[in-house]
């Protein structure tokens, strides 16, 4: 990796961190750190603070109380525009800007970053082929010409350009259909693994979480109830944990009638 | 009287005074629009984000909508500075019927742009400035161009009655031809102004479509 983390070695650090708004808590007491080459995954149901807290990493809310580092930086000591070019950010509605084509997409941070503008060429086709994506078809077309797989492709091709050390996902493939997100899911652990980045990813998709994450974080009620590795939170004691891989169990019986997951996962 | 002068023949017989009232007549709109568009669109941004101060003033933009044209000219002269007889009272009232539509399809552009795509430019480190002009002004100029187009027209009409204040224009044929009882005069000034909506409009219309990305 060219970019190298501070001296503690992690790239993002929350300590006892909250957000409230209106005088209502949305997060509280929450606590964690993602060193590069990990992927820390936010579980929980909706409304639980999740998203919240992924939107504290890149400042586009700013926490109550606590305090957050970014690759070993007080949050405060960011200029949060150079902050946020330093961490990709995919949503889920992907928000590609419609009036730009494919490849000006992808090259806006390395072109907001004043690139070299063979460099900027050069990095699209390179991010563009990264995640799956024949440049020479796709470059010149619009977002409405794509398919949503293609769209959110894009969209991980847009937070990767620039390089940076981080890489924030809000539950991107969950508007996709289930055949597409598999794919996704399965090529993006894989780029995951490649690119030595500190991801943070939100997902209320348990299946999704064991694939992705080396950790879980599982959120309950705007807490982090406990951060475990996939195969801790199969044998979590945690209610809530309980309640996610019963309705795995549960969701799998009914729909294929086979405990794949269990299986995958089940041994220790 | 009057109906013995053929439309044609006065057409042929002042076509220098319809000419110099055509003129007169572009640039009273001319130049309310240009004020129009300069308070209307920025205040349009502004309202995005300031909730209090958008019922404030698109509710006083809706008002002025309300006041019959001939009243505002006539309220309008007696106002220190902005009044009085002439053009400049005429650009005045022009400017704040040409401002509703500009101010609410400006808001209504802006705030039309789909969150997703506001919160991915943040996101990614774009500052406001370049939000607005590589965003949202794209994004919404088509909207804010309908709303240009139907002030547009409508300051065409209503300058025709600028007329009765002094100002000049198209209207003087509509006036003089309803006090000669001549539908020839009145047509002089008439369609003119019709030519004149339509051409614009047209031309707007070319500008939309160049804009439009």
């Amino acid at each position: 990796m060219k970019t190298v983390p501070a001296s503690d070695g992690l790239a993002v650090e929350l300590r006892d961190v909250g957000y409230s708004l209106d005088n209502r808590k949305i997060i509280s007491g929450v606590s964690f750190q993602v060193a590069p080459g990990e992927t820390l995954v936010l579980l929980g149901r909706s409304g639980t603070g999740k998203t919240t807290t992924l939107k504290l990493i890149n400042r586009l809310l700013e926490p109550s109380s606590g305090e957050i580092f970014v690759e070993g930086r007080s949050q405060l000591a960011w200029d949060p525009i150079r902050l946020r070019r330093r961490i990709g950010y995919v949503i889920q509605d992907v928000g590609l800007f419609p009036h730009w084509t494919v490849e000006q997409n992808v090259a806006m941070v390395p072109r907001l970053e004043s690139w070299p503008e063979s460099r900027v060429r050069e990095r699209v086709r390179e991010m563009l082929a990264l995640v799956g994506l024949d440049g020479a078809k796709f470059a010149t077309r619009k977002p409405s010409e794509l398919s949503g797989g293609q769209r959110q492709r894009v969209g991980v091709a847009r937070a990767l350009a620039a390089d940076p050390p981080i890489l924030l996902m809000d539950e991107p493939f969950g508007a996709l259909d289930p055949i597409t997100r598999a794919e996704l899911q399965r090529e993006f652990c894989e780029l995951a693994t490649r690119l030595e980045k500190a991801i943070v990813f939100v997902t209320h998709d348990l299946r999704e979480a064991l694939l992705i994450g080396t950790h879980i974080g599982l959120f309950a009620e705007g807490r982090l109830a406990g951060i475990y590795t996939p195969d801790e939170f199969l044998h979590s004691g945690n209610a809530e944990a309980r309640a996610f891989v019963d309705s795995l169990h549960g969701g799998e019986s009914k729909d294929r009638g086979s405990p794949r997951i269990t299986g995958k996962w089940g041994k220790t | 009287m009057g109906e013995d002068m053929n439309f044609w023949n006065f057409l042929i017989n002042d076509h220098a005074e319809i000419l110099s009232r055509t003129w007169e007549h572009l640039l009273l709109v001319g130049a309310a629009m240009l004020a129009a568009v300069l308070v209307g669109i920025p205040l349009g941004i502004a309202l995005v984000r300031r909730q209090k101060l958008r019922r404030w003033v698109l509710g006083a933009a809706n008002v002025i909508q309300t006041i019959p044209s001939l009243a505002l000219f006539g309220f309008l002269i007696p106002v220190p500075f902005l009044g009085g007889i002439g053009a400049r009272t005429a650009i005045v009232a022009l400017a704040l019927y040409a401002l509703l539509p500009i101010l609410t399809n400006t808001y209504t552009g802006i705030a039309g742009v789909d969150p997703a795509v506001l919160e991915s430019a943040r996101g990614m480190g774009m500052t406001p400035r370049q939000i607005l002009w590589d965003v949202q002004l794209p994004l919404s100029i088509a909207v804010i161009l309908a709303g240009v187009r139907v002030a547009m027209i409508i300051c065409i009409g209503v300058a025709t009655i600028a007329a009765a204040i002094g100002a000049g224009g198209l209207g003087v044929f509509i006036f003089r031809g309803v006090a000669m009882v001549s539908n020839a005069v009145i047509l002089a000034g008439a369609i003119p102004a019709a030519l004149l909506a339509i051409g614009v409009d047209f031309i707007l219309g070319l500008v939309e479509q160049r804009l439009t990305p």
